[in-house]
Formats: structure tokens, C-alpha cells, sequence
């Protein structure tokens, strides 16, 4: 268990001040380059100290502002997998691994780093430099590297960085199987959002050195706190809107938003007149060309663009609004210029701007 | 032949203290420029001056202030007086001491400069992996810089080979005792000695070139990670 209170300042007005716990498992922190995520795992290996706060691993204090105490790097028992993997290019990799053995006993050490060679397949390329080693095989060692001295905890910059998508799924196994086998508890940096869903349990989603939000990452996804968060998420239409009419007997509430009323379910802590951002993801909207007139929730727009997306086809309209829609069904209605997309009803999600 | 007819003495006494003075230089030279590297303190940007001053101040004035330092009414020459039996001044010791006063600067400046080209993220790698300060030393930071460490030693020998100003100031010219190669060529000039002179800056014209090639050589290529 990590339980971190880091405050730090640093001249020309950026301010980290973080505050959060992380049982076992996968801690994601997520957020835009320079919102303080790399910084906070600095300040829990020990690479920079805070101004104030306290940073306590399991039953050990790492770092006390108050109390004056402030354990260096090495004695915190954190493994650390730099997002450069950082492997000394004066030494193969088993000597890589042999440098981190220092406090497993002398007769030990062979054997240890055979095994973990072995674990991480290793074994061929372990007399190699690591400009010798290619991408995958450079961060398996990184990671072997800084599991074998049993740390009690594990941090991860930005692993999957400059990976392509078949090593980074085997990253993503990687990092289960430590989950699973060593049971140590893994904090990891990234500001990829399908990561988070891959390896993570727990969420923390930065912003401007702050934690805007925490969860497990479907909870953040399907009920972001604020406009900040999904922004920083950036899979969600906002999109302005004002509260036109509230009635909490039947659960109603209506909205107008690119000049036309949206129903919603009713909105506690709302009030007529609020200037509000409807929330809603491409795959939650529907679209189907224009026939007649638009039925409730629906809203004339027009198409402007099209992309292609793995599983679907991502229609930009007008407003702006993103759809996503079944290959199929675009590919029957190609030739519209004007739609109509459907907003649910029951699942809409308002929040305050 | 005049090559054989030349006292080669100088040459030899001038390799001899440029080596001497280099070792010197890179034990406490390199011990301040990792002081310099890595550690904050008060009066660092000071230090760093102060050690780069000798470089920019005129030899004669090295000498006098080595003079006032070293002489034989010094506290310091007294007490090397006093353990040998001798004077410190005006002896060969005295010239590995000006050698030393003009090269370290140069090894300081560079030996600072190549520390701090290491990259911290491998030293942070080090210490996150259990290892102290003595260690990341040793293992990563230095076998990362040695090359560059390597060549600044060249230069900085070069430089004490050709020392001149200082040197005669603090060890004289005495043949066969304290004349160092530049002195010895000075010397011959003035004398009239044209040929032990044409002799003698072609050998350490060479020497120098050669130093200077191995420093090249030496100096780190990109390295690709």
C-alpha cells in the first residue's frame, strides 16, 4: 500500500500538490505531458523531494516533511522502469541485472538472475549491450531489471511510448503477470486512455499538478466529475447547453443545446438557467439520414466529415458533434448531407461548466 | 649528427614532471570537478572561479603568488625544508607544482563538463536499484565519462609539458636539475644556439601533436542506445 501527500512548488508557477492512496494492483496516473505524473513518481523513488507532504510505502515512512526524515533512492525499495529503460549501456544486459542484485545474498545472485532471464526470455540476447537488443526485448530487461531485487513496489514512465501495438500488448501481459505472480503494487504514468482500461485498476486522472478525479477506469469514463476531467479524457462531445426546465416528481429535465430541447433525467443540484456541457461519447449518439421532421431528442445536422475508426465509422457534424456508426449502415446512407442524431434520454450525462 | 650531440635532459625532466603533475591533477582535479558536478554548496560558483582562474592570469603572476607560497620563508617551504632537508624552490618538485598549477584548470573544466554530460536518468536507474553514492560512481558515472575524462588527461599533460612561465619562476633554469624543455629552448635561444633549438621544438612540436591526436581520438563518438 502507497499512501502519498506530495506538495512541491517549482519557479514560473507550476505547482504539484497530490494527494492519494494505492492498495495492490495497477495505479494509472493519466493526464496531459506536464501535469505533474512523472513527478509524482520522482518524488516517491526519491529523485526529487517535495516541500512538504509525506510519502509512506506499506509500514515504512520514505518521506516526512515534518518529521525531517527523507529516505534516498536506494533505500525505498521502489523499481523504477524509465520510459528511455535507462539500461546502462556499459554493461550487457546480465550485467544489468547482476548490478541490482546487491542485497540478495552473494550465492544467490547467479541463480536469481538466471531465473529471471529465463522468466522474461532473456536468456539468448543476456551477453549483449543494450543498443544490441531490440525494442521489446530492451523493456522486458528494464522491467526484469527492476523486479529482481524483490521492490515493494513497482513505477512505470510512459512504458508503452514508441511501442507498436503487438509489444505493447505483450507490455500489457507483462504487467498482469506482475500483478498476479509478484503481487507488488504497480503505479504507472501514461496518457493513453485504452492503457488505462488494459492494465489499470485504479485511476488517477491529473491535471495542472493537481488529481481531478480518482475511480476505476470505466467508473471515470462513465461518470467523468467535471468538464476538466473529460476534456483531459478526450473521448466525449461537450457540448454547451442551458437548463430550460426541471421537474424532479417524474425525474425530467429539458435542455437547449444547438438550439434545440434535449430531455434528460432530472438534474439534482441544478437550477432554470444554468449554464451547463452535455457529456456524450460518440458510440452513445446515433444517426440516421433526415426524413420529416426530427422526433424528441433528435437534432438536424449536417455532415461534414468522415473517418474511418477500427470498429466503426466516425461521423464529424456540424455543432461540432461526433457520431460513431456501424460501417455497415454508413455505408447505405453515404450520399446524405443531413441527419438527424438521437441524444438517450435516460443516460445523458450534464455537467457543470 | 646534432640530434646526438644534444642533451636530451630537459625532454625527459619535462615528460617526467608532466606525468607527475597529470596524476596529481587527476586525483584532486577530478575529485573537485565531481564536487563540482554533483554536489550544491555554498561558494560553489566561487570554487569553480577560483579554479579557473590560472587559467586566464598571467604565468608570472602563478609564479609570484607560488613564490610567496612556496618560498623558503613560507610557512609551507619551511616545513618542507624541515622534512628534506632542502628547499622546495628551485627544485624539479617545484616545476611539477607549476605544471600542476597550469594544467589542473584544464582538467577541472573538463572532467566537470563530461561528469555532468552523464546521464542523470542512468545514475537515478543506479540508486532506484539499491546502489549508494560510491557505487553509481564508480559502476555508471565514471565508465560513462571515462573517454571524455581520458582525453581531457591528454590535454592537460600536453599543457604541463609546455609550461614555461611558471615553471621559471618557481624552479629556474638550472641545467641538469630544473630545466624543462621550455626552458631549455628559450634558453638556447638566447644563447645563440640555433640548432639545439630547431632540435628541440621539432621533438616537442611532435610530442604535442601526438598528445593532441590521442585526445581526438579518445573524445566519445555519439552512441547510439
Amino acid at each position: 500500500m502507497i499512501e502519498a501527500r506530495i506538495r512541491k512548488s517549482f519557479p514560473g508557477a507550476f505547482t504539484l500538490d497530490v494527494h492519494f492512496r494505492a492498495s495492490a494492483g495497477v495505479t494509472v496516473l493519466f493526464g496531459p505531458s506536464g501535469s505533474g505524473k512523472t513527478l509524482t513518481l520522482d518524488a516517491i523513488a526519491g529523485f526529487i523531494r517535495p516541500d512538504q507532504g509525506r510519502i509512506l510505502l506499506d509500514d515504512k515512512i520514505l518521506f516526512d516533511a515534518e518529521a525531517g526524515v527523507n529516505l534516498p533512492p536506494r533505500a525505498r525499495k521502489c523499481g523504477y522502469v524509465f520510459q528511455s529503460y535507462a539500461l546502462f549501456p556499459n554493461m550487457s544486459l546480465r550485467e544489468n541485472l547482476t548490478f541490482a542484485t546487491q542485497s540478495i545474498p552473494h550465492l544467490e545472485r547467479h541463480r536469481k538472475v538466471n531465473e529471471m532471464l529465463e522468466r522474461f526470455q532473456l536468456t539468448e540476447v543476456a551477453g549483449r549491450r543494450p543498443h544490441e537488443l531490440s525494442g521489446g526485448q530492451k523493456q522486458r530487461g528494464s522491467i526484469a531489471r527492476a523486479l529482481i531485487g524483490a521492490p515493494r513496489l513497482l513505477l512505470l514512465d510512459e512504458p508503452a511510448t514508441g511501442l507498436d501495438a503487438p509489444l505493447r500488448n505483450e507490455l500489457y501481459e507483462i504487467i498482469n503477470q506482475v500483478r498476479e505472480q509478484y503481487k507488488t503494487p504497480v503505479v504507472l504514468v501514461t496518457h493513453d486512455l485504452e492503457e488505462c482500461f488494459a492494465v489499470g485498476d485504479q485511476m488517477l486522472i491529473f491535471r495542472d499538478g493537481c488529481i481531478v478525479q480518482a475511480g476505476t477506469p470505466p467508473e471515470i469514463l462513465d461518470r467523468p466529475e467535471g468538464v476538466e476531467v473529460a476534456r483531459t479524457l478526450g473521448v466525449f462531445n461537450l457540448l454547451p447547453a442551458e437548463v430550460l426546465f426541471l421537474d424532479p416528481g417524474n425525474n425530467r429535465s429539458r435542455l437547449r443545446c444547438l438550439d434545440h430541447e434535449i430531455e434528460g433525467p432530472y438534474l439534482p443540484g441544478h437550477l432554470l438557467g444554468d449554464r451547463v456541457s452535455i457529456c456524450v461519447r460518440p458510440e452513445e449518439l446515433s444517426a440516421r439520414p433526415r426524413d420529416g421532421t426530427p422526433g424528441p431528442n433528435q437534432v438536424p445536422l449536417e455532415l461534414k466529415s468522415v473517418s474511418e475508426r477500427p470498429h466503426a465509422v466516425r461521423l464529424q457534424f456540424s455543432g461540432p458533434v461526433s457520431v460513431d456508426t456501424p460501417p455497415a449502415f454508413y455505408e447505405e446512407c453515404r450520399h446524405n448531407r443531413n441527419w438527424v442524431v438521437t441524444f438517450p434520454r435516460e443516460s445523458l450525462r450534464v455537467l457543470k461548466t | 649528427m646534432v640530434l646526438m650531440a644534444i642533451d636530451w635532459f630537459p625532454l625527459w625532466l619535462s615528460l617526467r614532471v608532466a606525468a607527475l603533475s597529470t596524476a596529481i591533477a587527476l586525483v584532486l582535479g577530478g575529485w573537485v570537478a565531481y564536487l563540482l558536478a554533483n554536489r550544491e554548496f555554498r561558494g560553489k560558483e566561487i570554487l569553480d572561479a577560483a579554479v579557473t582562474l590560472p587559467l586566464v592570469l598571467p604565468p608570472t603572476v602563478l609564479g609570484y603568488y607560488l613564490l610567496v607560497l612556496l618560498g623558503r620563508s613560507s610557512p609551507l617551504g619551511q616545513l618542507h625544508e624541515k622534512l628534506t632537508g632542502s628547499p622546495l624552490v628551485f627544485t624539479w618538485q617545484a616545476a611539477v607544482v607549476a605544471a600542476l598549477l597550469h594544467s589542473a584548470p584544464l582538467l577541472v573544466k573538463s572532467a566537470r563538463a563530461a561528469l555532468e554530460s552523464v546521464d542523470h536518468v542512468y545514475e537515478n536507474a543506479a540508486r532506484s536499484l539499491g546502489a549508494g553514492e560510491w557505487r553509481v560512481f564508480w559502476r555508471i558515472t565514471l565508465p560513462l565519462a571515462q573517454r571524455s575524462i581520458l582525453a581531457a588527461t591528454a590535454l592537460a599533460f600536453a599543457r604541463a609539458l609546455g609550461d614555461f612561465g611558471v615553471t621559471i619562476m618557481v624552479a629556474g633554469n638550472i641545467p641538469g636539475r630544473t630545466q624543462t624543455i621550455a626552458v631549455a629552448i628559450y634558453d638556447a635561444v638566447e644563447s645563440g644556439n640555433g640548432a639545439v633549438a630547431r632540435a628541440m621544438v621539432v621533438v616537442i612540436s611532435a610530442v604535442a601533436l601526438a598528445i593532441l591526436w590521442l585526445a581526438n581520438a579518445l573524445a566519445p563518438k555519439p552512441v547510439s542506445r
